[in-house]
């Protein structure tokens, strides 16, 4: 077990530094989904292989599966579930806590950073390699003044297999 | 009992590692052919067994086999492929498939490869240190022998 203070700091230390590097609230988040993203194309491998999970059958079993046993297993958290949209293809994660954000207040000058974007490349990132185009954002966030923090996906299509293309 | 050889793809068909242990005939073509028959082979094969399932399928094509060796697959959510030639005496070897993708005793494809960030992903492994395991692994599997029954 990690400690978690250390990875709340590190996480602290990456967006700091961003910041510093970019001075500019926008291409910061940008530069955090990508981040995010790259993490996400591999960290989905080792989640497949410590939870035996399978393939989820549809959105809501990825909902109920992000939700329960990969937050649980990264993060130490378990969001709930709600706001389904009536197709059934867009939800809202709740977060009560965020172990990103322990000890974090955003300055004044900092109003349209999203701090946490990471998360949303990691789902982006993670979902893509199991053939799920998906748009993540912080929907909510306590650190900008909400009650709560919320995470929107929305599941945007399919990703077909497609035969390797061949010389013949 | 034996394991004849193993092939790694990843999702988008590249062969990312290929072993061998006791190969008595070769394919008498190129690797690269080789590699590029066995990929779109399984592609038509799971296709197949999907389109002409008499029952809702779960699982899918799990293995195959002939008067002399048995072929058996394993395959990830995310595209990651497993493929182990062995003689007839070996049961299932889906678990060991799993293993060898994943866990945490031994943790092969997945503590060497993707949790190493030098290691380009969709590229032949040129990990020694997944190779050396995958070898000792494979011949300490309990059906392993070095001469074919």
């Amino acid at each position: 077990m990690t400690n978690a203070e250390l990875f709340t700091l590190t996480y602290g230390a990456l967006v700091t530094q961003l910041c510093k590097d970019y001075e500019n609230d926008e291409e910061v988040n940008k530069q955090l989904d990508k981040m995010g993203y790259n993490i996400g194309v591999r960290l989905i491998e080792d989640f497949l292989a410590r939870s035996s999970v399978g393939r989820c059958q549809d959105f809501r079993e990825t909902a109920d599966v992000i939700a329960k046993v990969a937050f649980k297993m990264y993060l130490g958290i378990t969001p709930s579930v709600t706001n389904w949209s009536p197709a059934g293809d867009e939800f809202s994660l709740i977060l009560e806590s965020n172990p990103l954000v322990d000890f974090v207040e955003l300055p004044d000058n900092h109003s349209s950073l999203v701090y946490s974007n990471l998360l949303c490349g990691v789902l982006r990132g993670a979902l893509e390699m199991v053939q799920m185009a998906v748009e993540v954002k912080f929907s909510q966030d306590t650190l900008r003044g909400d009650n709560v923090t919320e995470i929107r996906m929305k599941f945007i299509k399919r990703m077909e297999e497609n035969l390797p293309a061949g010389d013949e | 009992m034996t394991v004849h050889n193993l092939y790694i793809f990843d999702r988008n068909g590249s062969c990312l590692h290929y072993g061998e242990w006791n190969r008595k005939k070769q394919a008498g073509i190129s690797k690269e052919e080789e590699f590029k028959l066995m990929y779109g082979m399984l592609f038509s094969i799971r296709s197949f067994c999907s389109k002409m399932s008499p029952l809702d399928m779960k699982d899918g094509f799990l293995t195959f086999q002939t008067s002399k060796y048995k072929l058996h697959y394993y395959e990830t959510a995310t595209g990651i492929k497993i493929i182990m030639n062995t003689d007839l005496g070996v049961p299932n070897a889906k678990d060991i498939l799993h293993q060898i993708y994943s866990t945490v005793s031994m943790g092969l494809y997945v503590e060497y490869i993707v949790k190493n960030p030098l290691c380009v992903l969709g590229e032949q492994l040129s990990s020694d240190l997944f190779s050396t395991r995958l070898d000792l692994y494979i011949r300490a599997l309990p059906f392993f022998s070095p001469r074919a029954a």
